[in-house]
């Protein structure tokens, strides 16, 4: 099943046209792929996308809001100042397995089973270890209140966990060091293009459920690819553009279950899966592997499945050794 | 023998940090008093311990926990804590060939039976007494029907086995000693329990009300020890378990008004048929458990039940043989065998049309005491909280109708280490509650399925329906009666419910 998605993805990429990112100014996907998919955008998810590439002025007072740590403007090109403001104001309820990100508590097992049994595979792990990521440096990109980072470091890997917001840095710092099993994860308060400019490397790149914050997702797989050692890894899970995840992510997770505060996701800015294969290419990464979530509403339970339409996750490798 | 499991225990517990600790109460009990001076300076000195797992009680259940855990690559690694006052974890259980068998007994099922082969208890089994039997007779005292099964025709080897609980509470503890798990056993009771003791650093204002920080659970035992736990399993500090009381878990019950006595008694022949009749005032088992013994579980109103034990033991073996044989009514005839389906033992059985009707053989002499306890049905309204699971009696408590209790709690135990072993699979934390209600999710239907059928059961025979005796026959026409839950009961009872997640 995967492979055939694959061949799918690899089609896709190979029948479009191969510009040089930098003959491409504004390759987001909003404006690059939404013709398309005409279909009207419903009104509720129609504020306008994002202007391409320039990234928002910071003002001087979100900047100190948000992160005062990170100034220079190039090293916060990912950022998506409202996109940030919609975090903080909940950060408080990371860890609230009932609150706004119950859906990434209940995705976790499944995601964790995914990137799991991809880096054993990849770095020929023993699955039957109760640490098979022993060895292993991982960073969590966009990192939250580190739900997805605890398990990681549980698993055996040496976590970094970064994100734009200063205060989910803080609730993931407490929130881990009450379990000796996660204290030694590493958070800090950044940007992955600020770790590009420091030249850091990790053997696996994870960052699932960001790439559809960020300001631009083409440059943002950029950061992440640099920051990949080659033959390394990189993970990224979004939300597909499609009907299907409009109604089910928007309508049914904001509107219906108020699992998410309204306004947490622009449909504009969702990827489709392959356009995220195509933009990790270009970035030197190549998608191995994708798997697409489904919600089980009876069992309330998520599975991984070849059904990509709505959530999906890739698995990319680094080119080059 | 006491010395020396005292000594193995001592010898794997090295691989903790302040293992000795716990076990130089045992050692102090041979070797005088200096060195348990020494303990007791120990203890008040020694600074509270952290565990991945405390089991509460080991008892059958909480020790099936314990092998279960060890005997998975994902979990072997984990630090156990093992609580209970019960001398026998540190002194070993010492049974003799010659005793007669305990009157506490357990019919094992085929799942059981594979599931302890799993962990490797099964061998520790068979070094003792057990009694496999592939016949069993369900009649009743109208004369209406009886229904007879046999494990031939389900092309099984055997329906059960009747094992004492002490076998079975001896082979986990060989079982765990000879595995390789850090493990302490602490010789005390538990006192007092904290889910929550990590306070919340007030610099992140309006949160410790609204987020369930984790943190490790902190427990208190009757020797003054504490000792902290990221999982607290009431493994079986049974039916009254304190953890449940202490995490405030809820519970629905009833008393029967009805009471079991229990027996070991002889036979001059060997048994290897289980045999069960219904009579009047409850049902009467006869259990084969090894050689020509065989155990009594004999169900019945309190009043009669404490006559029947203060009867002299040849008035009491009269009764039995009689309530076997001709008492209450006569025997069914042989052409009215019907068309059975005893589900509770798992193996979808229909019956043996073609075998005539038996008498279970003479009672020849008493072999134990006689026992008698109330018959209560007990089932706690939740399974999981943060840091806390309930298994065995501690969760549900049933009857002894059919030996079943055990099966459950023993189905409990596995399937909370098979969770706990995919959680630490994708890096959960094993205290976190979405995590343990997978493990509710499993067990409390099919545990309930199976009291709702005890229950009936119960009920169906407990009444004197008079001259419309036939309506209990119909409902004896155990097919009609169990169908729609055997497909239920046969998928629990195969125990083959893994997640395939990374295969
Ligand atoms: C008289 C009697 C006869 C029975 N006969 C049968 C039968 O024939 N067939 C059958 O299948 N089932 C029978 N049962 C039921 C069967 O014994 C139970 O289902 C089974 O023992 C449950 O095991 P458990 O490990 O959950 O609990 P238990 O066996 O009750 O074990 C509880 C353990 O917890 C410990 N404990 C209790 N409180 C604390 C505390 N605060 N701190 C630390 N440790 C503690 C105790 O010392 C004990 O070791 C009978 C029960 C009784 C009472
Ligand atoms: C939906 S959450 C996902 C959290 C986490 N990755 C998970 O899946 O559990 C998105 C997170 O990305 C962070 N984020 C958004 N834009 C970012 C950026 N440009 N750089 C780093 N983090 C960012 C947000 O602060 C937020 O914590």
């Amino acid at each position: 099943m995967a492979s055939k998605l694959l061949r799918r993805v690899l089609i896709v990429s190979d029948r479009s046209p191969r510009p040089s990112s930098r003959s491409l100014p504004g390759f987001t996907s909003s404006r690059l792929f939404s013709s398309s998919n005409s279909q009207p955008l419903p009104a509720t998810a129609s504020s306008p996308p994002p202007p391409p590439t320039t990234v928002d002025p910071p003002s001087s007072s979100s900047a100190s809001k948000f992160g005062s740590k990170i100034r220079n403007d190039s090293v916060r090109s990912s950022i998506k100042d409202p996109e940030l403001a919609k975090f903080s104001a909940i950060a408080d309820t990371w860890w609230d397995s009932e609150g706004p990100f119950k859906p990434l508590h209940l995705m976790n097992p499944t995601r964790l089973a995914f990137i799991r049994s991809t880096l054993c595979r990849h770095f020929r792990k023993d699955t039957n270890s109760a640490r098979p990521l022993e060895g292993l440096k991982i960073i969590d990109v966009g990192c939250g209140g580190g739900i997805l980072s605890e398990p990681l470091a549980r698993m055996g890997a040496v976590v970094t966990g970064i994100d734009a917001v200063d205060k989910n840095i803080k609730i993931a710092r407490v929130h881990a060091d009450l379990d000796p099993g996660t204290s030694n994860i590493e958070y800090s308060c950044t940007t992955a293009e600020k770790l590009v400019e420091e030249q850091r490397k990790f053997d696996a790149v994870i960052a699932l459920e960001v790439i559809e914050h960020v300001a631009n997702p083409a440059e943002f797989c950029k950061s992440l690819s640099a920051l990949t050692t080659p033959g390394g890894a990189t993970v990224i899970s979004t939300i597909n553009r499609s009907m299907r995840a409009y109604a089910t992510a928007i309508v049914a997770a904001e509107y219906i279950l108020h699992w998410l505060p309204k306004g947490t996701h622009q449909w504009s800015s969702f990827l489709t899966p392959e356009e995220l294969a195509l933009i990790l290419k270009r970035a030197s990464v190549s998608v191995k592997e994708m798997a697409g979530f489904v919600y089980n509403p009876l069992t309330g339970r998520w599975s991984l499945s070849d059904d990509i339409s709505v959530n999906f996750i890739a698995f990319g490798t680094k080119d080059g050794q | 023998m006491n010395r020396l499991l005292a000594r193995r225990f001592a010898g794997n517990s090295c691989l903790v940090r302040v293992p000795w600790r716990s076990f130089c109460d045992a050692a102090a009990v041979n070797s005088g008093t200096a060195q348990a001076k020494h303990a007791e300076k120990q203890r008040l000195t020694s600074h509270s311990e952290e565990y991945d797992v405390a089991i509460v009680g080991g008892g059958m259940v909480g020790m099936a926990v314990a092998c279960s855990l060890a005997s998975m690559s994902l979990t072997k690694h984990l630090n156990v804590a093992i609580i209970d006052s019960n001398p026998a974890l540190v002194n070993g259980i010492t049974i003799k060939k010659e005793d007669p068998p305990d009157p506490r007994v357990s019919t094992v099922t085929p799942a059981t039976i594979s599931l302890f082969k799993e962990i490797g208890a099964w061998e520790y089994v068979q070094q003792h007494r057990h009694a496999y039997f592939d016949k069993m007779q369900v009649w009743d005292y109208t004369g209406l029907g009886y229904t007879r099964y046999n494990a031939r025709d389900v092309s099984k080897e055997v329906l059960g086995c009747v094992v004492e609980n002490k076998v079975l509470q001896s082979s986990l503890l060989s079982c765990i000693q000879n595995a390789d798990i850090r493990k302490t056993v602490f010789p005390a009771r538990l006192t007092s329990m904290n889910l929550n003791p990590s306070s919340i650093p007030t610099e992140l204002n309006g949160t410790s009300s609204t987020s369930p920080w984790r943190g490790f659970a902190r427990l208190e035992l009757s020797d003054g020890t504490c000792i902290h736990a990221k999982l607290v399993q009431v493994g079986a500090d049974g039916s009254k378990s304190n953890v449940r009381e202490l995490s405030g878990f809820k519970t629905t019950g009833w008393n029967y008004a009805q009471n079991a006595i229990i027996c070991t008694v002889e036979h001059t022949v060997e048994n290897n048929c289980a045999w069960q009749r219904f009579l009047p005032s409850g049902p009467i088992a006869v259990l084969p458990i090894g050689e020509n013994f065989s155990n009594i579980v004999w169900t019945m109103s309190p009043n009669e039940s404490s006559e029947l034990k203060s009867l002299t033991e040849s008035d009491f073996i009269k009764s039995v043989n009689h309530a076997l044989d001709y008492g209450y009514g006569p025997h069914p005839k042989s052409s009215s065998a019907r068309d059975g389906d005893l589900s509770w033992f798992g193996a979808g059985l229909t019956s043996s049309a073609g075998e005539g009707f038996t008498v279970p053989p003479r009672v020849v002499r008493l072999a134990s005491e006689r026992m008698v306890f109330p018959l209560s049905l007990k089932h706690a309204n939740s399974y999981v909280a943060k840091h806390v699971a309930l298994v065995g009696d501690a969760a549900h408590t049933v009857h002894p109708l059919a030996g079943q209790g055990v099966n459950l709690g023993f189905g409990d135990a596995f399937a909370l280490s098979r969770v706990i072993g995919e959680g630490i699979a994708v890096g959960s934390d094993i205290g976190e509650v979405s995590l343990l209600r997978r493990y509710e999710a499993e067990r409390r239907p099919a545990n309930i399925v199976m009291m709702a059928i005890l229950d009936g059961f119960q009920k169906v025979y407990s009444i004197d329906f008079g001259p419309l005796n036939i309506v209990r026959a119909a409902a004896f026409n155990a097919a009609n009666y169990f169908s729609p839950l055997k497909r239920n009961i046969i998928s629990y009872a195969s125990g083959e419910q893994r997640l395939p997640l990374f295969t």
